[in-house]
């Protein structure tokens, strides 16, 4: 039975994540356009938002980065860089240990201020409360785990994770079993980082594809627009 | 030269009454839903005062509008990259409060209150939070006639190098209305300012709107408009603006506020300017250029030259026949009785003003001060010169005195043509006009008549769009399919659709 549901939640289930975040943020892109904004409620309520959302955005976007290139870069590519998995995984623990704490910082303040400042909280979609709660929920598990990735500081258990990673991305078959023995700590982390990416599409945390990086390369400063149909209407 | 078209606005602020009928109506149309409560498209300020939003001409605190920085225009918030460095909190992005908290009344408790020694009460309610307010503390017009102490209201920008301290007496106390909307700039920092690039001007009439669907709720707008006429909506989280109510203007018809302005103080009409020049005039080293900077990039519509290029550019046959008959075009650049709104912003704006008379002081009414021809010197009405200046061209007196003596000449020579029956030729000369177009502007300012205000053509949509895939269509929605823009969620937290109902089912 323990077997069972270790491979239904460390092989099956990230496919089910995976696809419904796709293929949930194309059709709500595609459907419901209106509904595809940041959310902000500075509006509303200015003070703890300067510091909170600072705080947390920047240590999200670095511990995002952090993941994206630890997780996926093939170790093949590390091992030729001749990085030795000890240091690469001290990195990880220093880098990700400082942006962690900037982001639960940000978050405590962001959620202190949704629950108890009365404007926003009448303004916010269950959604909202969830997706707040469930990302400091998330960075407080991924601080957790620093304590227990000290006790072995060469790096295969960090390995075992990338390999992991890669092989659910590569569709290999078995990748579940790579992290069977791992702390259940990082099991935590993981089936929670997953249900987030599940609850992507449903939530404001679709804005993170809207990062508006066009606007740096954007020519001029101008937008017009002319409402004449091509030339094929004649 | 590129020439494009572009229908301008004018107030003529020396009738404007104050009813504010403009805003209502255009508030019962365009803002009356969740989220937009507190938002105005159209207001109206008592002068001297700080305004609505509070303090908003005073970009020193807001940022809004651009800079010339060694030379090369930049939004005041900042290059791109400092731009978009703002995006996680606005530092320049007003409070609610600073508009004001948008509230009802707990009316339902005169009703429903049990027997008691005392009157039942409607306490004031939050339409954010829901909760009862102590008390409303500002509203869209808090300064509505002078309300409130002069200390507050004398905040107003507009004194800048005015003795301000003796109009707080009685005695010299002056006040004047400014009904404000989106000034559809030529040069918008709010297009400028949007990340997304979801904010756009229309090339057909140069109305400046914003495309919902690509909205994403940055914020930056809102900082960036110096007028602050960009309303975010905490409902939806996407920004709203005037737009100019493009589908009456579209249909040839006057925007909702012109349309139901009882003093007859709004004007519509096209204007034709030269695109590829807007850089220039708005790059003006010294900000009291603006205005004539403004003005030397519009095109006369007579003028063959231009109407063959706008032949060339596009501009539709009877887009040039209005451009003619522009009210617009008269007062701006004819008799040069309008002017831009704050032109030191660098937008170029393109709702246009007609400054306001007003009584003379009370030295000059005890005869301190000489009286011309019978016309009194325009520096001795009570409103200073230099404070419409400050208002309307960036502190340059001389061009809004000489459009009060124009419309102090107008009152002369028609009480010296009904009442004398003697048609003064001088009058008119003196201020550089002829009598013809003093009975001209007669006619257009002081009669107003419903065609003289309104040149508006109608639009080309047969160009735009295929009419019949609009056949059985819902007009004005919101987001995808026929929603009435109510703000219950669905699965991706968007409001749910309203089935289309044929004409059947609804009877």
């Amino acid at each position: 039975m323990a077997d069972f549901i270790h491979h239904l939640l460390f092989g099956i289930y990230p496919y089910v994540a995976l696809a419904v975040l796709i293929v949930g943020s194309v059709i709500r892109y595609d459907r419901e356009p209106y509904s595809w904004r940041a959310g902000s409620s500075q509006l509303l309520r200015r003070r703890q938002l300067i510091v909170g959302s600072v705080l947390f955005h920047l240590g999200v976007l670095m511990i995002f980065a952090g993941h994206l290139v630890g997780l996926l870069t093939p170790i093949a590519l590390w091992d030729a860089l001749g990085v030795p998995h000890g240091a690469k995984q001290l990195l990880a623990i220093v880098a990700g240990g400082v942006a962690g704490v900037m982001a639960i910082i940000g978050a405590t303040l962001l959620i202190h201020r949704r629950f108890f400042d009365p404007r926003v909280r009448a303004a916010s979609a269950f959604s909202d409360n969830l997706v707040i709660l469930l990302l400091w929920a998330q960075l407080a598990l991924g601080l957790s785990t620093i304590p227990v990735s000290m006790q072995h500081l060469d790096g295969h258990e960090m390995v075992k994770f990338m390999e992991w990673a890669q092989g659910v991305f590569t569709f290999r078959a078995g990748a579940a079993d790579l992290i069977r023995d791992v702390a259940p700590v990082f099991k935590l982390h993981l089936f929670l980082g997953l249900t987030i990416l599940l609850l992507f599409p449903f939530t404001r945390l679709v804005h993170m594809l809207s990062a508006p990086v066009r606007y740096i390369w954007r020519p001029g400063y101008q937008v017009v627009r002319s409402r004449k149909l091509s030339p094929r209407h004649g | 030269m590129k020439v494009r078209a572009q229908i301008g606005k004018v107030l003529n602020l020396d009738k404007c009454i104050g009813c504010h009928t403009c805003s209502v109506t255009c508030k019962n149309v365009w803002t009356s839903r969740d989220g937009m409560e507190y938002a105005w498209f159209n207001n109206v300020e008592t002068k001297p005062g700080i305004g609505y939003p509070k303090d908003w001409e005073n970009q020193k605190r807001w940022n809004g509008g651009w800079d010339l920085r060694h030379g090369r225009l930049q939004p005041r918030m900042g290059g791109k990259w400092r731009l978009l460095a703002k995006i996680f909190a606005n530092p320049d992005l007003p409070e609610i409060d600073d508009y004001y908290e948008p509230f009802t009344f707990d009316y339902a408790n005169l009703q429903q209150a049990g027997e008691s020694k005392a009157f039942p009460t409607a306490r004031p309610r939050s339409l954010v939070s829901g909760q009862q307010m102590e008390k409303v503390v500002w509203g869209p017009n808090w300064e509505e006639i002078l309300g409130g102490e002069f200390a507050g209201r004398s905040a107003d920008y507009n004194f800048e190098g005015v003795q301000k301290e003796i109009y707080g007496e009685f005695e010299n106390t002056f006040m004047m209305y400014l009904p404000r909307l989106c000034e559809h700039c030529l040069n918008p920092t709010c297009v400028a300012a949007c990340p997304s690039g979801s904010i756009y001007k229309r090339e057909e009439d140069g109305i400046v709107l914003i495309d919902q669907e690509k909205c994403r709720g940055w914020r930056m707008c809102v900082s960036g408009c110096p007028y602050k006429k960009i309303y975010f909506n905490w409902k939806t989280g996407k920004s709203e603006k005037c737009i100019f109510c493009y589908p009456r203007i579209e249909a040839g018809q006057p925007t909702v506020c012109s349309e139901t302005c009882v003093g007859r103080i709004r004007y519509l009409g096209v204007m034709l300017y030269d695109a590829d020049r807007i850089e220039e005039a708005a790059s003006a080293e010294n900000v009291e250029d603006l205005y004539q900077a403004q003005l030397d990039i519009f095109l006369d519509p007579n003028d063959p030259e231009v109407i063959a290029q706008a032949r060339r550019d596009g501009v539709p046959e009877n887009w040039l026949e209005a451009a003619r008959h522009s009210p617009v075009w008269k007062m701006a650049m004819d008799w040069k009785v309008a002017f831009p709104l704050h032109p030191e912003y660098r937008t170029l704006p393109m709702v246009w003003y007609v400054p306001p008379l007003s009584p003379i002081n009370a030295a000059a009414s005890a005869g301190k001060i000489a009286a011309r021809n019978g016309m009194p010197d325009v520096r001795s009405l009570r409103i200073p010169v230099k404070y419409l200046a400050n208002l309307l061209t960036a502190g340059k007196e001389a061009p809004v005195v000489d459009a009060l003596e124009r419309m102090l000449a107008m009152r002369a020579y028609m009480r010296a043509k009904t009442v004398g029956g003697v048609v003064d030729e001088g009058i008119a000369r003196e201020v550089g006009l002829t009598a013809a177009q003093i009975e001209d502007m007669y006619h257009v300012m002081a009669i107003a008549n419903y065609e003289d205000r309104f040149v508006i053509p109608s639009g080309h949509r047969e160009d735009a769009e295929d009419m019949f895939d609009e056949r059985g269509g819902c007009g004005f929605s919101f987001g995808n399919g026929c929603s009435g823009g109510t703000s219950d969620a669905n699965l991706f937290g968007a409001p749910p659709r309203k089935r289309l109902q044929t004409p059947s089912e609804v009877f």
